[in-house]
């Protein structure tokens, strides 16, 4: 800057175009993080106003309908209620177990990186990819009924289990060693230390990432539509072999229905409840994800 | 001592059965991943000795049920770019803008509470997404731009694109709050603006992160389903970049819509068209696994050591 | 932690008890099963109709329903053995009569019902009928009309826009057949779909677009897209069961002879034909049958169950 340019004013105007780009910028950062929050909460408004008149007892107690009026969740309810409890008792102790050999007994070798790289890749998969997995497995190779409760629980689990392995990860290598060494210093074997201190800490956090991962699965449906799962069904599961149908895949057979209390009265109702399931699931998983934390603080 | 020592021998041999069952429950996902490549390969070659490769990878008509059949994955290569390039366009410059706002500009209360709200967009399933795509997103579009089909790839990218913010803006956020605060002190020192610090020292210093998580954020369009299933239609066809118009208000077909497509309809069929599903199905494969390991590489290769 | 793994058991277990528990209290009678249906997305309206008032007095007996096209569910469901109905919008064909029989299965033919396949267009379509050789004109595959005006000068002078059923589709095997004047034969540049619904709303939202399904589709969606006239006639029960409507068709459904050994099958075929002449079938969108065939139909299965026990 030249003394003729700082007499002119020149200096001045530069700041001030600076200053100004500096506050367009900011709001264009705040309009991006707002964006897809407002949208996604005037779609939501949008579909809580529809369902509203919808959503009674009824429509979860009754079985969908061809009558918009009667229509009801009750089958796609349980089935998914079905499935996803079979999912997390097929995922906690393969997910848990796989991260407690991870952490606790193997050593760092190639191995052991080329298993954790392969979890990597596994959770980046696309879900449909897994359908095509439980499709060519389950189905074919071991000649299982299409459609049934056991088939989609295992297809979901493979989906869900790198996930559950790595946050089971995070929370166990959050365990402090002192406490390992402490443990093993009493005299207790491997195993009895893991039990007694490694998991008891970690639970909050494995519990957290499970969770959520249980919730992704709520929402699942394109690997269910490749297992040959129904998009109706009147009746609901009642044993491992049934055939069942879930909720995000009665919706999706119901967002084909162009009659207007369908699009605009039962689907948003259905998808209310979706919603309220997912979002309690996620909010308990934050729930234990600050226990977590305070835990840690405690520390 | 005697009991002692037989007590001692139960005692290891069950602490190597346990040892023995979580190594074999960490192997599982090894045998995943052998059992998704042999599934995808099996299926794919029995398909390219019926259909050959050449038609496969260059035939430009993609119709597996509809005669005369054809069974040429370019239209679903190019509907799977179209729509993954118009939802990167609304996802990723957004995704980075609100990054560096919660990373450099919000304060501890505004990203406590915006970074859960940011989750929840990406905790909304797909298919609810699609749902909003077709039944309220393309009728507002449609209000405007007359000539919108029902079924679009604008609809379905703008909402796909709001539920990959997360994604980007996360990891993003992740990348730039590594930058250490010395730098950019140091940059303020010299007399620079916000912008500037941003701009041109945050933002590079964390470019690996930032760049991996755009091609994360790719590899999730890239594979995602219902809501272009539901909101897209399932009309496969050379998309002309040469007309926007023609791009994004007419349906489209993406190698995920057309999977669905022949799995609702063919699920046991021992048929040309379902072992083309795995075909597709192996195509896409290795491009999400493809642009996962870039992602990967980038992010460990270029980090910046600080 | 003992307390979270008791949380977390419960969470698991209730599921299981409430299925365990729940559907017992509503089993009147003890019929129970899975029943598989696959075929006809034309079809698929009545018997999803039928297995929803089935389950009503029959709440253990499953009764998945898939709309996969005549064609593709005698292929991929029924000849394999993996569905015990098919429903079907056209008589099965000899060739899937052989292969079926050579798997060891007896395919049972029942009607159900006669439709008439409406063509319809956007609402604010100008014209109000059609006659067959223009709709040829615009399905053949050689060389068929790009643009409305193609086909009659005082029509719009835009593009056609065409939905149908695909090749797995009986509805699309009647229509080639009848329109085009060969079966299988037909344009190939339109979006094909099992799910009518969806020819709904594609041809509801565009104004050059058209597309054909069976009449149910269409009296549930009136307000939605126009029927034309064809030939003059407009499609209804009425000039369907009468025979004025060209393109009026009957409806099956086909049974594996050998699994009517199954109670809740027998039953729930029982239902299905004892009702085909009446509300049901009507409320849906089709010409229902009339009684003295539903009488003969009923023999005839009759017959058939006797034969397997």
């Amino acid at each position: 800057m030249a003394v003729k340019d700082i007499a002119s004013g020149a200096a001045e105007d530069n700041i001030r175009k600076e200053r100004i780009k500096g506050i367009v910028f900011q709001v264009f950062c705040v309009i991006a993080a707002l964006f897809g929050i407002v949208s996604l909460g005037a779609l939501l408004i949008y579909v809580i106003y529809e369902a509203a008149g919808w959503l009674d007892l009824e429509f979860i107690t009754n079985t969908p309908s061809r009558f918009a009026e009667k229509a009801g969740v009750r089958p796609p309810l349980l089935g998914s209620a079905f499935v996803i409890g079979l999912v997390a008792l097929f995922s906690l102790p393969l997910g848990v177990g796989s991260a407690i050999y991870l952490e606790e007994y193997s050593k760092q070798s190639f191995f052991r990186r080329f298993i954790e790289i392969n979890i990597a890749n596994l959770a980046g998969v696309p879900s449909i990819v897994y359908g095509l997995l439980g499709l060519g497995l389950f189905v074919s190779t071991f000649g299982m009924p299409h459609g049934i409760v056991l088939v989609g629980a295992f297809t979901l689990t493979l989906r869900v289990l790198p996930i559950v392995i790595v946050s089971s990860q995070e929370a166990i290598k959050a365990v402090p060693d002192l406490q390992r060494h402490a443990s093993l210093g009493l005299g207790t074997t491997r195993w009895q230390m893991i039990r007694t201190v490694v998991l008891p800490e970690a639970v909050p956090g494995i519990l957290t990432g499970t969770i959520i991962a249980l919730a992704n699965a709520m929402g699942e449906t394109a690997p269910l539509i490749m297992i040959g799962a129904a998009t109706t069904m009147f009746t609901s599961p009642h044993g491992l072999f049934s055939s069942f149908s879930a909720m995000p895949l009665q919706i999706y057979a119901w967002s084909d229905f162009p009659q207007s209390e369908f699009q605009h009265g039962v689907t948003p109702a259905a998808i209310v409840v979706l919603l309220i399931i997912i979002l309690s699931m996620n909010g308990i998983a934050v729930y234990f994800r600050n226990k977590f934390y305070q835990k840690k603080r405690q520390k | 001592m005697e009991l002692d020592l037989h007590k001692q021998f139960r005692v290891d041999i069950k602490e190597h059965l346990v040892k023995f069952v979580f190594f074999s429950f960490a192997f599982l996902s090894v045998i995943t991943t052998v059992g998704i490549v042999v599934v995808l390969i099996t299926d794919s070659a029995i398909f390219f000795s019926e259909v050959s490769f050449f038609e496969f990878f260059t035939g430009t008509r993609w119709s597996p049920t509809i005669r005369p059949e054809e069974f040429g994955v370019l239209p679903l290569i190019s509907g799977t770019l179209t729509f993954t390039l118009v939802t990167s366009l609304i996802a990723i410059p957004t995704g980075l803008l609100a990054a560096i706002f919660l990373s450099e500009y919000a304060n501890e209360r505004v990203r406590s509470v915006l970074k859960p709200a940011l989750e929840v967009l990406a905790g909304i399933p797909t298919v609810v997404y699609g749902y909003f795509a077709l039944v309220y997103i393309t009728p507002m579009l449609k209000s405007f731009i007359p000539q919108l089909s029902t079924f679009n790839v604008l609809s379905a990218s703008i909402v796909v694109g709001i539920m990959i913010i997360p994604t980007i803006a996360s990891i993003s956020e992740d990348a730039m709050r590594a930058v250490p605060n010395t730098l950019r002190h140091a940059a303020f020192g010299l007399g620079v603006t916000k912008f500037q610090v941003t701009t041109s020292v945050v933002v590079p210093s964390a470019l690996s992160g930032i760049v991996s998580s755009f091609i994360l954020g790719i590899s999730r369009v890239i594979g995602e389903t219902m809501a272009v299933t539901i909101a897209g239609g399932n009309m496969s066809r050379m998309v002309n970049w040469l007309k926007p118009g023609e791009t994004l208000f007419e349906p489209v077909q993406t190698m995920t819509a057309a999977m669905v497509e022949i799995g609702v309809s063919d699920v046991t069929g021992d048929s040309v068209a379902y072992r083309s599903l795995f075909a597709v199905g192996l195509t896409l494969f290795a491009m999400t696994m493809v642009l996962n390991m870039v992602s990967a590489y980038i992010k460990r290769k270029y980090r910046e050591k600080y | 932690m003992k307390k979270i793994l008791a949380i977390a058991l419960i969470a698991v277990i209730v599921p299981f008890a409430v299925f365990a528990g729940g559907e017992q209290e509503e089993a009147g009678e003890q019929l129970s099963g899975s029943i598989k249906i696959a075929g006809s997305s034309t079809v698929y309206p009545v018997t999803v109709a039928m297995a929803e008032e089935f389950s009503k007095l029959h709440p253990q007996v499953e009764i998945p329903v898939q709309s996969t096209g005549s064609g593709g569910g005698f292929k991929n469901f029924f000849i394999p053995g993996k569905t015990s109905i098919n429903d079907a919008s056209r008589p099965i064909k000899d060739s899937e009569l052989e292969a079926a029989r050579a798997n060891g299965i007896e395919p049972l033919e029942f009607q159900v019902g006669i439709d008439a396949v409406t063509i319809v267009v956007h609402k604010d379509f100008p014209a109000d009928t059609i006659t067959i050789d223009q709709l040829a004109h615009i399905w053949r595959p050689d060389d068929p009309a790009q643009k409305w005006s193609d086909v009659d000068p005082s029509w719009p002078d835009i593009e056609i826009e065409l939905y149908g059923p695909t090749s797995a589709s009986g509805t699309f095997d009647f229509f080639t057949e009848e329109v085009v004047g060969e079966g299988g034969a037909s344009r190939s540049d339109y979006q094909g779909t099992e799910q009518d619904n969806t020819i709904v709303q594609a041809v509801s939202g565009s104004k050059g677009a058209s597309g054909y399904f069976g009449m149910a589709y269409y009296l549930e969606n009136k307000d939605k897209v126009k029927a034309l006239k064809v030939n003059g006639v407009m499609p209804s029960i009425e000039t369907a069961k009468a025979g004025e409507y060209v393109l009026s068709r009957p409806l099956f459904i086909y049974v594996a002879k050998k699994e009517l050994i199954r109670p809740e099958l027998r039953e729930f075929v029982r239902f299905y034909l004892e009702r085909t002449d009446g509300e049901i079938v009507k409320q849906v969108g089709y010409v229902p049958m009339t009684t003295a065939d539903v009488e003969d139909y009923l023999a005839k299965f009759d017959e058939a169950v006797a034969d397997v026990q």
